[in-house]
């Protein structure tokens, strides 16, 4: 705890503020490579030849130069083949990587926290990824597959979409989801594919989210790889695990919750950040609660959340990222747990774990704070808050709205249980919970109190409709399959 | 921080391109979608609780067409839209906002804001011709693809891609 902070919690918002060094340079290069996507690398001109040329020079001097100036050169001359669009995205992911690097660092200090967790050992990491690359992978004619659509994607470019390029996506990921081992490349795919489709024609697209595009593209490209999305596993670990929020993620047909929380080892060592995290794919007809209905049978801490509970621990594996892999046969209930007093005491002291290299990428931070003492105001309707006379983006949009954190209730909070964001040049605080009060009493309300179940009323209607939509997905369904 | 040329949505990693399906009820029109160049779905029969009908219009031309699952045609999509698609129109409508229905659709309504009845007004004026090459195999086995997605179980490995597709409180 840092106490006596000038009003502004436990962060220095001042240091959030500052300028990062190289920061512009390395975006400068990435949005340049993206600008090149947005017409596609087919025939590419001289601009766009360019930008392909400056992606490669942003990382001369490391291990990828050759291979990048050499794909660059492959892009200019319209003669690039899939290797050669790999390589130009491992490059994009490297600078992006440096980018996260180095916010991450940044946010380390306005936090206060223990630097990360050192790799166990170096050489170990090694050996294991160098397995992972000699065993044949699983479903290596899908991820090809997958590879061919993407490359064609970037041929076109996303002007150059139509419903007919979009489609190919669909019969790969058909094939990819029941696959537990390839669930992952395929919920990226399915995202990204039915934003495209529902884009098209791109000739005619108002605007292009063209940092977005290239990130979900290089992104899925650098996962058709053969070994690059095995996760690296650190073992199992048994103590208290104390909740701190839930996060949601969703797109039209898939969901996933991410409960952020503190891990205290039984053995007395020091307290770890760690994530638990539980998705499904879904009908896009499944929407708010029904997301909640979905995950909650596959994890038991979600029901921990609402009641506001601990878990006591034994044995669950985790990776080496810190993300509990989840299994209720390992958990079982413990005593009530209040994240705000977990928040206050334990937060600071808790060590995160490294990010893996092929997961950096300003998108993944999301460093759980605690914010005390700030005034909240509205600026063209979009909420900060000011820490000390520094002013922090508070993204309300992200609060899933199956719970009963609103806006309302954040611009009225105190203290807010958060997770730090960095997004398009600023930090931003998604909010978890917060405290308010209420006739002289602090009452608390967390953005995922319905994730177990919830007797509020509002919840209760939105369960029942999620039932319903369900209920009736599957009659149907029953019917039609009879014929 | 940042660079100009690019707007703040522009540079964004997690820029909301589709909002998430408004919550409707499904027990009439149980599957909607925007694909294939056509609005289309499964629209469940008033009067016979074994029967569906497979409708759908296409963008720009409007053809349309509607039929059983047993592959009759509808009795009442002869010269104009059956009571079916105007319902597909609807429930679009409210699945996916009027806005994003006429886009994809190319449908442009008389003026202000679309609803329902006015992008069917819109269609049905352009005289439309019914659309014989029946999509409905198709549609169905697309319908049946989304079904699927209620079987498959959820995981507790982390899916870091997730971090790109951010919950919304925004609707459709």
């Amino acid at each position: 705890m840092v106490p006596g902070d000038a009003g502004g919690g436990l962060m220095r918002g001042d240091l959030l503020a500052d300028p990062v060094e190289g920061l512009d340079e390395a975006l400068a290069a990435v949005d340049a490579f993206d600008g090149a996507l947005v017409a596609g690398l087919l025939r590419p001109g001289a601009a766009q030849a360019a930008a392909v040329a400056g992606l490669a020079e942003a990382v001369a001097g490391t291990p990828l130069t050759a291979r990048v100036a050499e794909a660059a050169g492959r892009v200019a001359g319209g003669a690039a083949g899939e290797e050669h669009f790999v390589a130009l995205a491992a490059a994009r992911g490297a600078l992006l990587g440096s980018v996260h690097d180095a916010l991450a660092l940044r946010i380390d200090e306005a936090v206060g926290r223990p630097t990360p967790e050192e790799e166990s050992s170096p050489a170990a990491a090694e050996d294991k990824s160098s397995q992972a690359v000699a065993r044949p992978e699983h479903g290596a004619n899908l991820l090809a597959a997958a590879r061919s659509w993407l490359c064609d994607l970037a041929r076109s470019g996303w002007r150059g979409i139509d419903h007919e390029s979009v489609a190919g996506a669909a019969p790969v990921v058909s094939a990819m989801l029941p696959d537990p081992e390839l669930r992952r490349r395929a919920t990226l795919l399915d995202g990204f594919a039915a934003e495209l489709a529902a884009s098209c024609p791109g000739a005619t697209l108002e605007r292009v989210p063209v940092r977005r595009w290239a990130d979900l593209w290089s992104r899925a490209l650098l996962l058709t790889v053969p070994g690059s999305a095995v996760e690296r596993s650190d073992g199992s670990v048994t103590g208290r695990l104390l909740p701190l929020g839930v996060d949601v993620q969703e797109h039209a047909t898939a969901v996933q919750a991410q409960v952020h929380a503190v891990f205290e080892p039984a053995d007395g060592g020091a307290p770890r950040l760690v994530r638990a995290g539980v998705s499904a794919p879904k009908p896009d007809t499944v929407v708010g609660a029904g997301l909640w209905q979905l995950l909650r049978p596959r994890m038991s801490l979600l029901g921990a959340v609402s009641e506001g509970r601990s878990m006591e621990l034994d044995a669950m594996p985790v990776t080496a990222e810190g993300d509990l892999v989840w299994d209720d046969e390992r958990a079982r209930a413990g005593e009530p747990a209040d994240p705000f007093a977990t928040a206050r005491v334990r937060l600071s002291a808790a060590t995160a774990a490294r990010v893996a290299p092929l997961d950096r990428h300003p998108v993944r931070i999301a460093v759980p704070v605690l914010l005390e003492g700030y005034a909240a105001h509205s600026e063209e309707g979009r909420l900060a808050f000011d820490l000390a006379g520094q002013r922090l983006a508070v993204d309300t949009d992200r609060m899933p709205a199956a719970g009963p954190l609103t806006p309302e209730a954040v611009a009225a909070s105190h203290a807010c249980v958060g997770l730090l964001r960095w997004d398009a040049g600023e930090f931003i605080l998604q909010p978890l919970a917060v405290e308010t009060t209420v006739r002289k009493k602090t009452v608390a309300v967390h953005a995922g109190a319905w994730a177990g179940g919830t007797t509020d009323k509002a919840g209760v209607r939105a369960e029942k409709a999620a039932t319903d939509a369900v209920a009736v997905l599957r009659e149907r369904a029953g019917r039609l399959l009879r014929k | 921080m940042g660079v100009g040329a690019l707007s703040v949505w522009e540079q964004s990693s997690t820029a909301r391109v589709m909002a998430p399906a408004r919550p409707r009820k499904l027990a009439k029109v149980p599957f909607v979608e925007l694909a294939d160049g056509r609005l289309q779905g499964v629209v469940s029969s008033g009067s016979d609780i074994g029967r569906v009908y497979v409708s759908s219009v296409a963008a720009r031309t409007y053809a349309f067409a509607c039929s059983t699952n047993n592959n009759r045609p509808c009795g009442g999509a002869r010269g104009v839209f059956c009571k079916h698609i105007q319902a597909l129109v609807a429930e679009a409508v409210l699945q996916y906002g009027a806005e994003r229905v006429a886009r994809y659709l190319a449908v442009e309504p008389p003026d202000g804001d679309p609803d329902a009845q006015a992008l069917t007004a819109a269609m049905t004026a352009t005289r439309p011709v019914k659309d014989d090459s029946s999509a409905a195999a198709q549609v169905f086995s697309r319908f049946l693809r989304h079904l699927a997605y209620l079987e498959l179980a959820p995981v507790t490995s982390p899916l870091p891609e997730m971090q790109w597709f951010p919950a919304t409180r925004a609707v459709a």
